[in-house]
């Protein structure tokens, strides 16, 4: 069993005391966490919890208020501009959209960052782009429009362009969200496949339970701008905080009430008589 | 009273806050146009969909223009048998005038609305978001392009604009209302001067092909990410540039025609 400090001393990214507020409203309230190399991490926790910001901020998008966010060795809210571009060269980031670019085909959205971040001749970045494609499966895509692709394979085409620079993690963004059993099986087997294959290190943000436990090597549990638990899934599914266990079994009641806080119901009923 | 000095102030704040926002992501595209030498079919590929794809509009509005302004400039001219000056009074408001400002207005309705809807849908499907993430810089991958592709399109569709009219003044007048030919192409040729005439028209057209394409991509950058988001994006264009068109002629006329 892996100790606290062991898992800090060989982390990719290290966040420490995170703050972060959108006008009054805080996000994250002192949130600290490491993502070791390597591995599989989860980031867990409800819908509106700020987890899609949590990748946001890691990847220089978004900057926090106070705290420090380092990867690989970089503190990246103090980047400047071509630095940050750098860095991100060596992530990838998959949106819960896949975000792909429409005007352009499978194949050509797979090139786009080979041509705009390398000299690499045509035929190369074809080999390549086929080599990306077959991993994901969709080598005979290669023609189609996003517009004629499904959810799923959007994705892994989207996954197949996050790959295409040989980055050293992968931040997803709620990966399994939408998609039938026969794709999400197919997105699960591809995570826990290419981090290992390719040495990556992946932090998945998800709220769907079973499939991300079952290729997450460590997972956090965030709610309310903290960190509520954390540990191996099984050592989650065994937590004695209620919250987690609430969270880990989808019960529609527990800490989290199932009611969003409101007046006494018969008080409001009787407002409007 | 309070309330309404109140309101005034924190409109006024907001406009100059987003003034000076644009004004920063100007700076920011002008700072991409270098990166766009090596790579001329990214602009290329913008002056076709601006520039290309608006002529249909931009030749048939000139057309009738031309034709309105040769039908009234006889009507009035022939009153002091002055009907030879009509290639002038067709040629000069078209060069002066309306070639350049109806050009913008059709240019701002067609290509501008185009840009800001084009690039806030690519906002609102996080296809900018990704390209950051992919270290692509997207004012430089994404606007850049499309602004200098405007602003290369804008004085051509003018000129196009202006040349077409004075045919169709040419039609209506000398085909229709019986002008002498001679008479029409002579005295425009000797009374439109190419510096005070022309070049000041293509000024005013650069001017407003700049401010338009301007506003086109900074709505669209700034819309917010949402389907509603866009579309009051994409009328604020319409609406800001046209207004901004119709103001700047009045202030580059006010400067560049100045008799005396």
């Amino acid at each position: 069993m892996e100790t606290t400090e062991e898992r800090s001393a060989d982390a990719l990214v290290k966040i420490r005391d995170l703050r972060f507020s959108r006008g009054s409203r805080v996000i994250f309230d002192g949130v600290s966490l490491d993502i070791p190399r390597g591995r599989v991490t989860a980031i867990m926790g409800p819908s509106g919890t700020g987890k899609t910001t949590l990748l946001r901020l890691i990847g220089g998008q978004l900057r926090p208020q106070s705290g420090t966010i380092e990867v690989d060795g970089q503190q990246v809210p103090r980047l400047r501009h071509r630095a940050l571009y750098e860095l991100r060269k060596r992530m990838g980031m998959l949106f819960q959209s896949g975000a792909l670019l429409t005007d352009l085909s499978v194949f050509d959205n797979v090139a786009f960052p080979l041509r705009e971040h390398s000299r690499l001749s045509e035929p190369m970045v074809r080999d390549l782009v086929l080599m990306k494609l077959q991993a994901v499966g969709l080598r005979g895509a290669r023609d189609m429009m996003p517009s004629e692709l499904s959810g799923g394979m959007a994705r892994r085409v989207a996954l197949a362009r996050a790959i295409a620079l040989d980055p050293m993690m992968i931040m997803y963004d709620e990966p399994f969200t939408g998609l039938d059993p026969i794709s999400k099986g197919a997105a699960v087997q591809l995570i826990r496949l290419l981090n290992d294959a390719l040495g990556l290190s992946s932090i998945i943000v998800s709220h769907d339970v079973q499939e991300t436990a079952a290729i997450s090597d460590y997972i956090y549990v965030i709610s309310d701008g903290k960190v509520i638990g954390h540990g191996t899934p099984g050592a989650l599914g065994r937590s004695n905080s209620e919250w987690v266990q609430q969270f880990m079994k989808g019960l529609p009641d527990g800490p989290v009430p199932f009611h969003y806080p409101a007046p006494e119901y018969l008080d409001d009923l009787l407002a409007g008589t | 009273m309070l309330n309404v000095v109140q309101r005034l102030g924190r409109s006024g704040l907001g406009f100059l806050e987003r003034f000076g926002r644009a004004f920063l992501f100007l700076l920011q595209t002008l700072s991409g146009l270098p990166n766009l030498l090596p790579r001329p079919g990214l602009v290329i590929a913008q002056v076709y969909s601006t520039g290309v794809l608006s002529l249909l509009i931009i030749v048939v509005s000139g057309l009738f223009v031309g034709m309105v302004l040769g039908l009234q400039g006889y009507n009035t001219l022939v009153k002091f048998n002055a009907e030879e000056s009509l290639g002038v009074v067709v040629a000069l408001s078209l060069v002066r005038e309306l070639g350049p400002v109806i050009s913008a207005l059709l240019f701002a309705g067609r290509a501008g609305s185009a840009l800001t809807a084009e690039i806030g849908l690519m906002k609102a499907t996080e296809q900018l978001s990704g390209m950051e993430m992919m270290a692509v810089d997207p004012v430089k991958r994404i606007i850049a392009p499309r602004f200098l592709g405007g602003v290369i399109s804008l004085p051509l569709l003018a000129a196009i604009f202006s040349m077409v009219g004075v045919f169709g003044g040419y039609f209506v007048g000398v085909s229709l209302l019986g002008v002498d030919s001679g008479a029409f192409w002579s005295q425009m040729q000797a009374k439109v001067g190419f510096h005070e005439d022309i070049v000041n028209g293509v000024i005013k057209s650069v001017v407003f092909a700049v401010v338009v394409t301007w506003i086109a991509v900074y709505e669209g950058y700034d819309a917010a990410p949402t389907s509603e988001g866009v579309s009051r994006a994409t009328t604020r264009t319409v609406v800001y540039a046209s207004l901004a068109v119709l103001a700047l002629d009045f202030v580059l006329t006010a400067l560049m025609f100045r008799e005396g």
